[in-house]
């Protein structure tokens, strides 16, 4: 089953984007982003992974010794983890307002633009 | 749309995309297997400058005009969070109740903090040699100091936390990466171009020639802006409430 991790990312998309989708709650739907941005960390993750490899760090290991497992993907989830908690935060931020001026986190119920 | 309608388009849509993946998945190199030439690429590159940490070489030398597109937004996010949470006309400050702590809570964080904080701080210290570096390090660093909350209370944590402090050094460092970068343009390179400074004895603080000079920029800008993104909130949360008494 050498596809396995792969379509596990696939199942986390779609989990993702079924719940943005038929959320009822800002912040749910949030939460929702957030889930669909974890598929592309197991999709990097599996990506670089390689048999018998270990963490590309060689402070404590001789090079060439070991197989290592792919640095250029890590570091892309890095950037990607980074990026998406903060992101996350400024998404909340925009929630808080809206709960504020409008004094509903339902999508369905924010129909017209107020000032 | 109604409900019933806006099902039936997603049904259809996730179940297109769906076969859509898989049918991506399957054609996709075979998982743990040995060919990984960019990985390859960056270990080489990365060993030949002397830095141990390969993940710390792709992202300040190898990547390091994207990892200023990422500063960029994380900048950004702060801002924008910033200026969305801002006490508005309708709404007042209310200074915070002090709450009793329980005291093992508060022996323990105010044990743990300066370990915490310490903690940070090494391990955006080794970024280029452990794995860690800027970004996990300055997570650590920034959250850590917020023990002092559940251990004491807000108005401690106010007292070693001036948010102005906060934001000028999360402007200041995103500026001094971009310094390092320009710097090495005066010096006749390329633009954040790994040439600037000498690249050192392998696996000693000073390798890498300007990884770690970046990596302590993304450090520091990346606890302050989790510090201020915190407070940003905690003063939602705690400190401003709407003129007739609600929070």
């Amino acid at each position: 089953m050498s596809v396995l991790p792969y379509l596990v990312a696939v199942w986390i998309f779609l989990t993702g984007c079924y719940g943005l989708t038929t959320s009822r709650n800002l912040i749910h739907a949030v939460g929702c982003l957030a889930v669909c941005q974890s598929a592309t960390y197991v999709l990097l993750l599996a990506v670089g992974y390689r048999d018998g490899g270990t963490a590309p760090v060689f402070s404590d290991l001789k090079p060439g010794s070991r197989p290592v497992v792919d640095p250029v993907v890590q570091a892309l989830t890095l950037t990607d983890i980074v990026v998406g908690a903060t992101v996350t935060a400024l998404l909340l931020a925009l929630v808080m307002q809206v709960a504020k001026r409008h004094g509903t986190v339902d999508p369905d119920e924010l129909r017209e633009l107020r000032g | 749309m109604t409900r019933r309608v806006r099902m039936v388009v997603l049904a259809l849509g996730g179940a297109c995309l769906a076969a859509l993946l898989v049918a991506a998945c399957l054609g996709m190199p075979s998982f743990g297997g040995s060919r990984h030439p960019y990985g390859d690429r960056a270990v080489h590159a990365s060993l030949s400058r002397q830095t141990a940490n390969t993940i710390a070489s792709v992202n300040f030398d190898l990547r390091a005009f994207d990892t200023l597109g990422e500063m960029s937004i994380l900048f950004a996010s702060v801002l924008g969070t910033v200026v969305l949470l801002r006490q508005t006309r309708d709404e007042k400050r209310a200074a915070p109740e002090p709450e009793a702590v329980v005291p093992p809570v508060r022996r323990y964080a105010l044990i743990v903090l300066p370990v915490a904080l310490l903690t940070g701080l090494y391990v955006i210290a080794h970024g280029q040699l452990s794995p860690g570096g800027g970004f996990q390090g300055g997570v650590v660093a920034a959250t850590g100091l917020h023990l002092l909350y559940l251990g004491a209370d807000y108005r401690a944590l106010e007292r070693i936390r001036p948010i102005d402090v906060y934001e000028i050094g999360d402007a200041l460092s995103a500026s001094g990466y971009l310094v390092t970068g320009l710097a090495g343009v005066l010096a006749g390179t390329a633009f954040l171009a790994n040439t600037l400074l000498p690249y050192g004895t392998f696996n000693t603080l000073s390798s890498g020639g300007i990884v770690p000079v970046l990596n302590a920029a993304i450090g520091m800008e990346v606890t302050c802006a989790i510090v201020v993104l915190l407070a940003r909130f905690l003063d939602q949360a705690v400190e401003i409430e709407e003129e007739d008494g609600n929070r």
